[in-house]
């Protein structure tokens, strides 16, 4: 427990020494609140929640969180440290749950950091926020199915472009999987129970409750899952390839 | 004496190359062994595999009797290892990843600072403590790294090239600090640079293709050198040609060897037939001939030549003595 921390503080300093964590940041809050004005037209709907908003997150995450991740394992490949890291006492099992930390509380101050719009629609109205706290829970638990993802994904190559291209594509494919573009490249040679075990798999609609404010262990149990055996894969993937 | 690190038939293959094959040692402490060999005959793949990075495909490494497959932690808890090229965190400075490797290391408060003074201290590192590590020169990110290796005072300490990429001085403040910490360690350095084997190792181990082709004191290893207990001459051109029909008239020499040099003094060397001194015969013979004699010396033997001779696997002899007649 001690060593995933020490390894995720090393690492969020590393995010926050380079100007590109900030750059994200901003980029992350200018596409969350110009979505929720303009596409969502928040002001117009009247209504004082944050559905809206909350609405755009699964396909800002798409993009923007494979860009966090994708620099976790790509660099230290590419610059030799993970040869420094991996010797240092400390588990592969460490290393990765530390560095996966790192990048979701990253991702979980982006988050925090739209509190504005939050404090915007309680001078405006009334919400309930008990529902909104649900959905930014729900949120960064997405986030972090993401991350996990784009993690292991990141300990395949040394090129963090190749990560990030192919973070994006398999976030895509558990976005999307309830979608019919996805279940029909399925479909096609799959059995049925195969393609609606992918549905279920759907980031989705295990998100779609959780932003409505509704708590279900399902949905929570299913990101958890996504995260936990992505982070396995991963550490099998890191010992894979410091093997070789 | 007691044995800190033991490597028993290890073998490492990369599909169908064998980096390492079957190499079986082991390193006491208060030894400094120096570990030889061209590019790509394995010191790095063996030193990855004694610090747990690789797997190996077969073979036992015990590091302070912990095997490093069964037990990686404790065993890497025991290792100072600088990775080949000093790999470190760019966007860190010196002060914050020395902090690091201490908080991983769990050292307690005053060995701790006790660690870090004597790493920074003797690695000359005051100056850049704070400065991010991707804007430090060669030199100073290799010794940062070394710093690193060190910090926790470890019984088995693995250097991949410690002292490339910095200058003579530097070089010479890192072999005193081997030394300096050498009696209470195993210590194993990979080099390219042979003088380096004679200044700071108490063994040496030459590898090719993957396999020991040499395991000995360097001593022993120079004396396997056709230029061991030689004898060099140095004359002035004139007297040359004499003198090497006087050296060459000695039972004992079996052949002379002659190089110009440009001082325009004249270089002889004069080889010992069976290996044994012959300094006392040359001497008489030089003396009764009259000749007027610059310098006079014995050779130890080159490590060089015979690092050649064993990793080439052809005597380099031969090329000695082509190199002498084109002179």
């Amino acid at each position: 427990m001690r060593n995933i921390w020490i390894i995720g503080r090393r690492e969020l300093a590393a995010y926050f020494t380079s100007p590109v964590a900030y750059v994200f940041i901003v980029i992350f809050l200018a596409l969350a609140g110009g979505l929720t004005f303009f596409f969502g037209n928040w002001l117009e709907r009247g209504q004082a929640d944050l559905q809206v908003f909350f609405i755009y997150h699964p396909y800002l995450y798409l993009f923007l969180i494979p860009a966090v991740g994708m620099r976790l394992w790509a660099e230290e490949r590419k610059s030799g440290t993970m040869e420094f890291l991996m010797t240092l006492p400390i588990s592969t099992g460490q290393a990765v749950i530390g560095k996966f930390v790192a990048a979701w509380i990253f991702a979980g101050i982006a988050l925090l950091l739209t509190f504005p719009i939050w404090i915007t629609v309680n001078f405006l109205g009334d919400p309930d926020n008990g529902v909104i706290v649900t959905a930014y829970v729900g949120s960064w638990l997405m986030a972090g199915g993401f991350l996990a993802l784009s993690s292991s994904v990141s300990a395949l190559t040394k090129n963090q472009v190749v990560a990030f291209v192919l973070a994006a594509v398999l976030g895509f494919i558990f976005l999307m999987s309830g979608v019919e573009i996805v279940q029909a490249f399925f479909r096609a040679w799959a059995p049925q129970k195969f393609v609606d075990a992918v549905a279920e798999l759907s980031f989705l609609s295990n998100f779609t409750d959780l932003s409505q404010g509704v708590i279900d262990v399902r949905d929570i149990l299913f990101f958890a899952s996504v995260i936990g055996v992505a982070l396995f894969i991963n550490t099998a993937i890191v010992e894979i390839k410091k093997s070789a | 004496m007691s044995t800190l690190l033991e490597i028993e038939g290890l073998t490492k293959r990369f599909g169908p190359i064998t980096a390492v094959d079957d190499i079986t040692f082991s390193v006491e402490r208060g030894e400094v062994l120096g570990f030889l060999g061209p590019n790509g005959a394995g010191k790095s793949t063996t030193m990855k595999m004694a610090t747990g990075y690789l797997s190996p495909t077969a073979g036992n490494i015990t590091v302070c009797g912990y095997d490093v497959r069964l037990h990686p932690i404790e065993a890497k808890r025991r290792i100072g290892y600088l990775p080949e090229g000093a790999p470190l965190y760019g966007d860190m400075t010196p002060n914050s990843l020395l902090n690091f490797v201490c908080d991983i290391r769990k050292l307690p408060r005053d060995q701790r600072r006790q660690g870090l003074d004597h790493a920074i201290e003797s690695l000359h590192l005051h100056q850049v403590l704070h400065q991010p590590i991707e804007t430090l020169s060669k030199g100073y990110k290799r010794r940062v790294g070394l710093a690193q290796a060190i910090v926790h005072d470890p019984d088995v300490l693995i250097l991949d090239e410690p002292t490339d990429g910095l200058d003579p001085n530097q070089k010479h403040e890192v072999h005193k600090l081997l030394g300096r910490m050498a009696s209470t360690k195993a210590i194993i350095i990979s080099t390219h640079i042979l003088e380096e084997v004679d200044a700071v190792c108490s063994r040496a181990i030459i590898i090719s293709q993957g396999r020991i082709v040499a395991d000995e004191k360097p001593s022993q290893l120079e004396a396997r050198s056709r230029f061991h207990n030689a004898v060099g001459i140095r004359i002035a051109a004139e007297g040359a040609e004499r003198c090497v029909s006087v050296l060459n008239e000695i039972s004992e020499v079996h052949s002379v060897q002659q190089v110009v040099q440009p001082s325009g003094l004249n270089e002889l060397v004069a080889f010992s037939a069976n290996g044994g001194n012959i300094i006392g015969q040359v001497r008489t013979a030089i003396d009764r001939s009259g000749l007027d004699v610059v310098e006079m010396f014995i050779e130890r033997g080159r490590l060089e030549d015979v690092f050649r001779d064993l990793t080439l696997g052809a005597p380099a002899a031969a090329e000695v003595k082509e190199e002498a007649g084109n002179a």
